[in-house]
């Protein structure tokens, strides 16, 4: 199998998707654009070269609509030759998408191709696009859907995680990530984004709070208790999970992944393109899988897409240095290092969503970044990548440095 | 002719339909109605002189809904029909509405009084509604309750008319809307007093009426939104369908096909929704839950408080003063329900200060019912009127019924009939309200053995709608005819059993309970037990019911039990728990604080913790299905002894009994319609197993045995 090399990856930093935040005047598809311009631009990549830009959104509805992938292509002038491809993973798209595009390179389909994703949170809202998921009677009962907070707070009830557990957790990944921006450890790959005069109008993660202690998280009443309570939803979890006498709402604004917008891509190419090119590989993309686990509790996934990623790679877990997941809620990231027995000190060494934001489309993509950022400054060789996903898939994938 | 229907037309070319259903009280849709009104729309559209039409009743309720037996006979009568047919006989009703409101003539309901099902169905499809400003005139689609949805095109309207919320609550639920709420969310346009409304329904018609539906013309919308492409509607439907699955536990395919029926009308044109619509209908109709449901429910209930039971003999008659020994709990709560129902009460106890004590839970009642505007003050006085609390025997001299509600103590209850007996007129029945004692036992400290049965009340009184008549061995029909008369007279719902310890409800109840601590024993997850009994679709779990009624209850029934049985009393692996709770802990139910449950002041009631450290939880704990198995099982095996022990006489009060007397999960039908959607054979084989694995408590009776074998069923025989 031919191998897959990230030749470099960049993103946009992250806005606070709200009216107020300071991506919102940014299109979406500026946001695309932007990142594909970029990763051109400081590469000097003969765009003809890139067979495919395949780009995560979760929300793909009005200006995220009708495969913003190719019109983002073709909106930063790559060569019309170039194809875009949209695909929706919900959380994980963003690297799924560079999952697929490894996967071109690895069966020989393709030399070059893009992965990335990108979600302006503040003008697409999360749920634009409906879905059978949640609105569908016959797939609701079915499938016992409750929301993502209700299923977190699910994980924090069958596994004991209390409220201490879980803001101790936020706090920390709010100073992880502001230590390492004062360090400027996410210098290397964010590239500020412009506005119509070409001024910057952000460069920096502006969701981050550093002054975030346990007694400005204890104020934050729990996100999920009313509608879990008052809206059916603790039942229908509890029906699915009976063991558990009651829900603990433990989740809040303040532990859970915040909502920004932004956008990123990631070149991945084979050997031979980099010799051509005169690129020079970063990483190589040593595996990856994704799996679907029970759909309810949700967000479980990941250390089941983590185990399946080390078999197919002949891997063990003492095999990965650095370990990455993405922070959707604090629960989700006590119940992976849990489940595979991990210590805190290789995890989301930067920090995560939970501080910088989760551009649900983008996300992966991000984080998969970050880790290759970090394994590179830290002289660290492997890391493994992962996010939880909406109907209780998870995504990994697992790089190492060349 | 149409005999259901009377038709008229007046000078002005309006024709009036008044629907009036011979031999009937109440209007329903059957198939006579359906072919009436389908001549009547056809000579109205095909008339010229005929300019609109007036829908009306002639009698008090305006239509009550589909006759649920002519639905039930639908299958029946042919003989395993195909999808299509049952679908082409389920889509009539709707096509024939349709047809009506698409005729081009308008038509007018002019509803007089209640309409529910398929009488509010008739409403929503006349292009105008006038209701009477009458309190009993209500509208619902209560077609829920009995595993089915509205089938004839009632939700799209609805839906069109009132918006996706609306819909999804009343559809979903059964609920009733009273004339003023119908206005307010503009399913109506006039409610006007009763006297009013012909007229009004004619003035309507007369001033160039519309004969075409909103939702027939061009650029409709409907209000608020529907679909899934209407932010608004997606939310509307993620909540809906989990508060849906909040209530229903997943154990009813009405509600899911309500809710989707709804969600998916909303995205298509009228005709395909309805059509739609009749598909899940016939879908429901044909699954033995609801064949189950519409028997037990509506048709075996209707019968049992018609009392098609009782003996011909005595004729009716009307208890007009009731004595009442006791006044605890349970006498103060019949007392209640018996004044409220227009009888004198005497109510006699120990002491006056203890009779007064059992008024005041009347008085108490009727407070809140003045509170919530449920009752006028006058009528409240009136009712306190009628109960008179004494100590003093002799006011029991002129009263032609007795309930005795003193303790459950064989021997107080023998000093009490004897005392009574001896003052009470000699054609008075007494009555006892025990729950566990065998009528035939108590009945021999009576003289007058013929005229002694059991009258057993559920507790609350005022709220429980079961009461069970306990025949003895030598109970007289006069005395089962007036017991029935009486139960009908305060508007609850009697079944008929034969003696036996904890007769049929108690015994079988218990089950339930016991069941539930004999997996906490195992160390079961309690929280698990909960849940089970809660999904198999009790109202609450056997943990929880245990507390409510008392575990010390449990305790005493036990012993009591322990004594009268002997060395054949059966040892049950509830009982070290009964025991460890009440004798060793103090954890006497609800009524201290502590039982399974704590009960904190100021919050809610949560599982105490240190049954944890009493009972250890297993290792290994057992699948949910186990859990919920023998929760169920173990209730259906104790009722086919009943039926086999002949404390059942038939199966329909078997299921009546269940699920109205203690919650029986009512998706089933009750538990002898379960055992028999299941099969005999296969229930046999749950049972044998679990039997094997849990105990000779799950044993199947002989008699499930030989149905097995012979392929039979509970209402084979019975089942007309």
């Amino acid at each position: 199998m031919t191998e897959a090399f990230i030749y470099d990856a960049i993103r946009t930093p992250r806005g606070r998707g709200k009216k107020d935040g300071s991506l919102h005047e940014i299109t979406p598809i500026q946001l695309a654009t932007q990142a594909l311009e970029a990763i051109r631009d400081r590469n000097d990549l003969d765009t003809s070269l890139v067979e495919d830009v395949i780009l995560g959104c979760v929300a793909p509805v009005g200006e995220q609509g009708s495969c913003i992938a190719r019109v983002a292509a073709l909106n930063a002038d790559y060569d019309e030759s170039v194809p875009g491809v949209q695909i929706n993973r919900f959380c994980a798209s963003g690297l799924e998408a560079v999952n697929m595009a490894a996967a071109k390179v690895m069966s020989g389909q393709s030399e070059m191709a893009i992965g990335g994703g990108v979600e302006s949170m503040s003008r697409v809202p999360m749920g634009s696009d409906g879905g059978a998921m949640h609105s569908d009677p016959a797939v609701a009962f079915k499938t016992y859907f409750v929301p993502q907070g209700i299923s977190a707070d699910l994980i924090a009830s069958k596994w004991g995680y209390s409220r201490e557990d879980v803001d101790a957790y936020a706090i920390e990944s709010q100073k992880r990530a502001s230590e390492s921006w004062k360090d400027g450890r996410f210098k290397k790959s964010i590239i500020p984004v412009k506005d119509v005069l070409g001024l910057t109008v952000l460069d920096h993660d502006e969701n981050i709070r550093p002054e975030t202690d346990m007694q400005s998280l204890g104020s934050l009443k729990p996100s999920f208790a009313d509608m879990g309570n008052n809206f059916g939803f603790n039942s229908v979890a509890m029906q699915k999970y009976p063991e558990i006498e009651k829900i603990n709402h433990v989740h809040h604004a303040g532990n859970s992944s915040a909502i920004v917008d932004g956008a990123a891509a990631v070149l991945i190419g084979n050997a031979e393109i980099g010799k051509k090119t005169g690129l020079k590989p970063r990483a190589r993309i040593r595996g990856f899988a994704s799996i679907g686990s029970e759909p309810t509790i949700m967000l479980t996934g990941p250390s089941f897409a983590a185990e399946k990623a080390l078999e197919k790679t002949g891997m063990a877990k003492s095999d990965i240095d650095l370990w990455e997941l993405n922070e959707a809620f604090a629960a989700v990231v006590l119940r992976f290092m849990e489940a595979l027995d991990l210590d805190d000190k290789d995890m989301n060494v930067n920090g995560g969503a939970i501080a910088m934001g989760h551009p649900l489309g983008a996300t992966g993509a991000m984080i998969l970044g970050t880790a290759l950022d970090e394994l590179e400054r830290s002289g660290k060789e492997t890391a493994l990548v992962a996010l939880c996903i909406g109907a209780g898939m998870g995504t990994a994938t697992i790089i190492e440095r060349v | 002719m149409t005999e259901t229907i009377k038709f008229s037309t007046d000078s002005d070319g309006i024709a009036t339909l008044t629907i009036d259903l011979p031999d009937r009280s109440m209007n329903v849709v059957d198939q006579a109605f359906l072919r009436d009104l389908s001549d009547l729309i056809g000579k109205i559209k095909e008339n010229d002189s005929i300019k609109g039409a007036i829908i009306t009743s002639g009698k008090k309720a305006f239509v009550a809904g589909a006759d649920l037996r002519m639905l039930s006979s639908l299958l029946a009568e042919q003989n395993g029909p195909s999808a299509e047919d049952v679908f082409e006989a389920c889509n009539g009703y709707s096509a024939l509405l349709r047809e009506m409101e698409t005729c081009g003539k308008p038509f007018v309901a002019a509803v007089n009084g209640l309409a529910l099902g398929g009488g509010f169905e008739l409403v929503l499809a006349c292009h105008h509604r006038i209701l009477a400003d009458e309190k009993s005139l209500k509208l619902g689609l209560p077609e829920v309750m009995v595993g089915l949805l509205p089938g004839a095109g009632g939700m799209q309207r609805l839906l069109r008319l009132a918006g996706l919320q609306v819909t999804l609550q009343y559809a979903s639920t059964g609920k009733n809307l009273k004339a003023s709420e119908a206005l307010g969310l503009n399913i109506v346009q006039e409610v006007l007093p009763l006297d009013k409304i012909l007229e009004a329904a004619k003035a309507w018609l007369m001033d160039k009426p519309t004969a075409v539906q909103p939702w027939d013309k061009k650029g409709f919308k409907i209000p608020g939104g529907a679909g899934a492409m209407h932010p608004n509607s997606v939310m509307t439907m993620v909540g809906a369908n989990a508060m849906a699955q909040d209530k229903s536990f997943h154990n009813y395919p009405a509600v899911e096909a309500i809710l989707s029926s709804i969600y998916e009308g909303g995205m298509l044109p009228f005709d395909t929704a309805i059509r739609l619509d009749s598909k899940r209908f016939a879908k429901l109709l044909m699954s033995d839950q609801t064949q189950n449901m519409i028997r037990t429910l509506f048709i075996n209930k209707q019968a049992a408080d018609k009392l098609q039971k009782r003996p011909k003999n005595p004729e009716k008659h009307m208890v007009k003063r009731l004595g009442v020994l006791g006044a605890g709990m349970m006498g103060a709560g019949i007392a209640y329900v018996s004044a409220r129902a227009g009888m004198e009460v005497v109510l006699l106890d120990m002491s006056e200060e203890q009779a007064l004590k059992g008024k005041a839970y009347s008085e108490s009642l009727v407070a809140k019912g003045l509170k919530r505007r449920k009752i006028t003050e006058e009528k409240g006085e009136a009712l306190l009127d009628l109960i008179r609390p004494t100590a003093d025997f002799d006011d029991l001299k002129d009263v032609d019924l007795i309930i005795e509600a003193v303790f459950e103590d064989r021997k107080i209850k023998a000093d009490i009939t004897a005392k009574t007996e001896a003052l009470m007129p000699e054609a008075t029945i007494f009555a006892s309200n025990t729950s566990t004692l065998p009528i035939t036992g108590l009945a021999e400290a009576s003289k007058r053995p013929d005229q002694f049965i059991g009258i057993h009340f559920f507790s609350p009184v005022e709220k429980m709608p079961l009461v069970e008549i306990i025949l003895g061995k030598k109970t007289g029909e006069t005395a089962l005819a007036i017991a029935l008369d009486y139960v009908q007279q305060i508007g609850k719902t009697p079944i008929i059993v034969n003696d036996s310890r904890g007769f049929y409800t108690s015994r079988c109840f218990g089950t339930y309970v016991t069941e539930g601590l004999a997996m906490l024993a195992e160390g079961i997850n309690p929280a698990m037990i909960e849940n089970a009994g809660k999904m198999v679709g009790m109202p609450v779990g056997p943990l929880a019911v245990g507390d409510e009624v008392s575990i010390e209850l449990s305790y005493k029934i036990m012993q009591q039990t322990k004594k009268d049985m002997g060395k054949d009393y059966p040892d049950h692996p509830a009982d070290a728990v009964i025991e460890k709770l009440v004798a060793g802990l103090g954890r006497l139910g609800r009524k201290n604080g502590k039982g399974a449950y704590e009960y904190p002041e100021d919050g809610k009631k949560f599982l105490w913790p240190g049954l944890a450290d009493h009972f250890p939880p297993a290792n290994d704990q057992p699948d949910i299905d186990e859990v919920k198995a023998r929760l169920l099982y173990r209730q259906a095996v104790e009722c086919a002894r009943c039926y086999e022990e002949g404390v059942l006489n038939d199966p329909e009060s078997g299921d009546v009994g269940a699920i109205f007397g203690w919650g029986f999960a009512p998706w089933s039908g009750g538990p002898l319609s379960f055992i028999d959607t299941i099969g005999a054979e296969n229930f046999v084989q749950e049972a044998d197993r679990l039997s094997q694995a849990y105990g000779d408590r799950f044993a199947p009776p002989q008699i499930l045995r030989d149905m097995a074998a012979n392929g039979d069923c509970f209402y084979a025989a019975s089942n007309e």
